[in-house]
């Protein structure tokens, strides 16, 4: 098994007719995915390299039996997309897009969470069960099948990630980019229950950055209630205070969201945590060994 | 994006939020003017710069000289602008360079009875907007929150309706305000929670939020942080953007969709993606070397903007080498490659280049640089392309 997507996954593209979601629908289509359609209000009826175009998302679920959606509409749009999306019942819903307007997710947060849907994102590369449904903008090849949750509030950095646990034979059950923004719909503890639960995962990468807390949340919750082995790595240890580096959450704000208190909050949980960028796949083989 | 003291009064005003009269003065005759303009026995010269800690900060070279002055007559008000106009105010926000003052708001005095705090932001661990009120007004709220957290009241609010009646009674009953001052502060708390919310800010901070004499709640100060992301839907305020207060090479990455902070160091970063890019600078110090800046050029980095990423890079002084790490996503190698062939025509590198590549089309990408004339020391991985600068730059 895996977590939220697999090979029977149905997934449509918000935006498809845009540069990004043209290239990057085909781009999950040729990595296998089965990618059933796109929604471009004002455009239903077109087809993208065959792909069937639809006015509404609703339209599109009812033609395609759909239960995941990217989105790549631009900011101003996002939070609307998201929304039709939970309204016709999609599933799983990852909002690619970026600088997506804070407020818009205080608004959109509530109703998620409130409807049975995930949502994943906004500002953050997607998430792929390797082998069977890549969703979003990750490179397909660097990822293989196996064992390892890898979870990331960084795009790039998981891709990182993910190729040291590849090249060490660990493989990956599901990836999942969080997003860089200060409000995304999923965090690490709804994903530490489903990997917990998931019969796949055998160890779970949890790659973090400065600001906030929800390291120090997760890192609370890994003591309490996950039962596998945990490795992470905590990005900016050298970032100073005050500066936002590059993701709108990734500032050290009043001497809180530091480096130093995420690691120590993670260790004392017992993760093992990397200590350079270059360790993050060895921390999983030393999370491992032990905990056996 | 920040704004001045100044104009944050002004959309304060305009959104219902209680403030007092005051006049922008750019030169010590303004000042004066102002003065006479007022009308009252006193008033206030406040330095006007984007960094917070000015009334206990002083210009260099005049530490007498703070920056906010109590003024008393036309004459101080002139002596007052004129000491800290065109001068460098330091603060504990700006660092030891300071910060130019380039005009002073002259504002009307008040008899203030109590000092009280008062900040709004996002809190992403309840994904609400938080009001934060406390008694300890006019200190610093970081050693607030340190030593004695009880005083600080926090209340969130759902930003379509704003706070609710009862939150509102419930932080005056806390706060200790009662009588005209509650109806004052009712007033206060409700427009200033729908100012936040309308015009997109991710920090509003006024401290000290005062009650004066006549029960009156105002704000005597206006710290103001807007949501970047959300200034598509605010073109008016992009009128208040004050350049001068940024960093000039921040300004002009911004200028190419990049996103830059400048550091101490002397290793120029290039990196895809920031949480990357933060991870670069973290292996270099490990690696013992110190990064120069933090770089991101972004998922579709296209050749324009990687040439003037390393114009950015190149135009530091301190800049003794430079790293690229790249792990194509939505941006690919050969665009990077190509780019980096590019930009060394038209800059120049004349520092080392370390280049590791990985990740969409990066044979491609590595077979252009490999067969193109740029010097370069390639990097297998992370670790070795910091381990490689570190040694290039000794």
């Amino acid at each position: 098994m895996s977590i939220l997507v697999d090979g029977n996954t149905k997934v449509i593209c918000q935006g498809i007719t845009g540069k990004a979601g043209t290239f990057h629908s085909l781009g999950c289509r040729d990595y296998g995915t089965q990618l059933v359609g796109g929604v471009t209000p004002g455009k239903g009826g077109q087809n993208v390299d065959g792909i069937p175009v639809f006015d509404t998302v609703e339209e599109a679920v009812k033609e395609t039996g759909a239960n995941a959606t990217m989105i790549f509409v631009p900011p101003a749009f996002t939070a609307d997309a998201i929304l039709e999306a939970v309204d016709a019942g999609i599933g799983v819903i990852a909002a690619i897009t970026e600088f997506v307007p804070v407020i818009d997710m205080v608004h959109v947060y509530e109703k998620v969470r409130e409807s049975n849907s995930v949502l994943i994102g906004p500002n953050c590369p997607g998430l792929i069960t390797p082998g069977g449904c890549k969703i979003g903008i990750m490179p397909g090849y660097i990822h293989k099948v196996g064992k390892v949750g890898v979870m990331s509030r960084s795009g790039t950095l998981t891709y990182e990630a993910v190729w040291q646990t590849s090249s060490l034979n660990l493989g990956q059950s599901t990836c999942v980019g969080l997003g860089g923004d200060p409000i995304v719909g999923t965090n690490f503890i709804d994903l530490l229950k489903l990997y917990e639960a998931d019969d796949q995962t055998e160890a779970i990468l949890m790659i973090g950055e400065i600001g906030g807390s929800a390291e120090e949340e997760a890192a609370a919750f890994v003591k309490e209630h996950i039962t596998k082995p945990v490795a992470s790595f905590i990005a900016g240890r050298t970032a100073p205070p005050g500066k936002r580096m590059g993701h709108a959450g990734a500032i050290i704000s009043g001497g809180k969201g530091t480096a130093a208190e995420k690691v120590a909050a993670l260790e004392d949980a017992g993760i093992v945590v990397a200590p350079t960028p270059a360790d993050m796949g060895q921390a999983v083989v030393d999370a491992i060994a032990k905990h056996s | 994006m920040k704004i001045h003291e100044f104009q944050g009064k002004q959309l304060f005003r305009q959104a219902g939020v209680p403030v007092l009269d005051g006049f922008v003065a750019r030169t010590a005759d303004e000042a004066a003017a102002a003065y006479k303009k007022l009308g009252g026995s006193i008033a206030v010269v406040k330095a006007q710069i984007h960094a917070g800690g000015r009334g206990k900060g002083t210009i260099i070279d005049n530490p007498s000289q703070r920056g906010v002055v109590i003024v008393k007559s036309a004459d101080e008000a002139r002596e007052a602008a004129a000491g800290l106009l065109n001068k460098k105010l330091v603060t504990i926000q700006t660092g030891p360079q300071g910060s130019t003052v380039k005009r002073v708001f002259v504002e009307a005095g008040c008899d203030i009875a109590r000092e009280l705090y008062l900040g709004i932001i996002i809190d992403r661990a309840n994904c609400m907007p938080v009001l934060m009120a406390s008694t300890e007004g006019g200190v610093e709220i970081e050693s607030v929150a340190e030593n004695t957290p009880e005083l600080i009241f926090k209340e969130h609010f759902d930003p379509a309706y704003g706070l609710y009646g009862y939150q509102v009674r419930k932080l005056c009953k806390r706060l200790g305000i009662s009588g005209d001052a509650a109806k004052s502060a009712n007033k206060f708390f409700t427009s200033i929670c729908r100012f936040f919310v309308d015009f997109d800010c991710s920090m509003a901070e006024i401290n000290p939020l005062v009650i004066t004499g006549e029960g009156k709640m105002v704000a005597l100060d206006a710290k103001i942080t807007f949501d970047d992301n959300a200034l598509f839907r605010h073109k008016d305020l992009m009128e208040l953007r004050d350049w001068s207060e940024e960093e000039p090479s921040e300004v002009r990455a911004s200028d190419a969709g990049l996103s830059y902070v400048k550091l101490e160091g002397n290793i120029g970063c290039l990196v895809n993606g920031a949480g990357l890019a933060m991870s670069t600078m973290d292996i270099i110090k490990y690696h013992g070397g110190q990064p120069a800046n933090f770089l991101d050029v972004g998922g579709g980095a296209n050749a324009q903007q990687v040439t003037e990423a390393f114009r950015i890079l190149l135009s530091d002084p301190n800049c003794k080498g430079v790293l690229v790490n790249i792990f194509g996503g939505i941006a690919r190698c050969t665009t990077i490659a190509s780019a980096l062939i590019e930009a060394s025509k038209t800059v120049g590198f004349t520092v080392p280049l370390v280049v590791r590549l990985e990740g969409t089309e990066v044979e491609e990408g590595r077979k252009m640089l490999a067969e193109s004339d740029v010097d370069i020391i390639s990097a297998t991985d992370i670790n070795d392309a910091a381990k490689k600068i570190v040694a290039a730059v000794k």
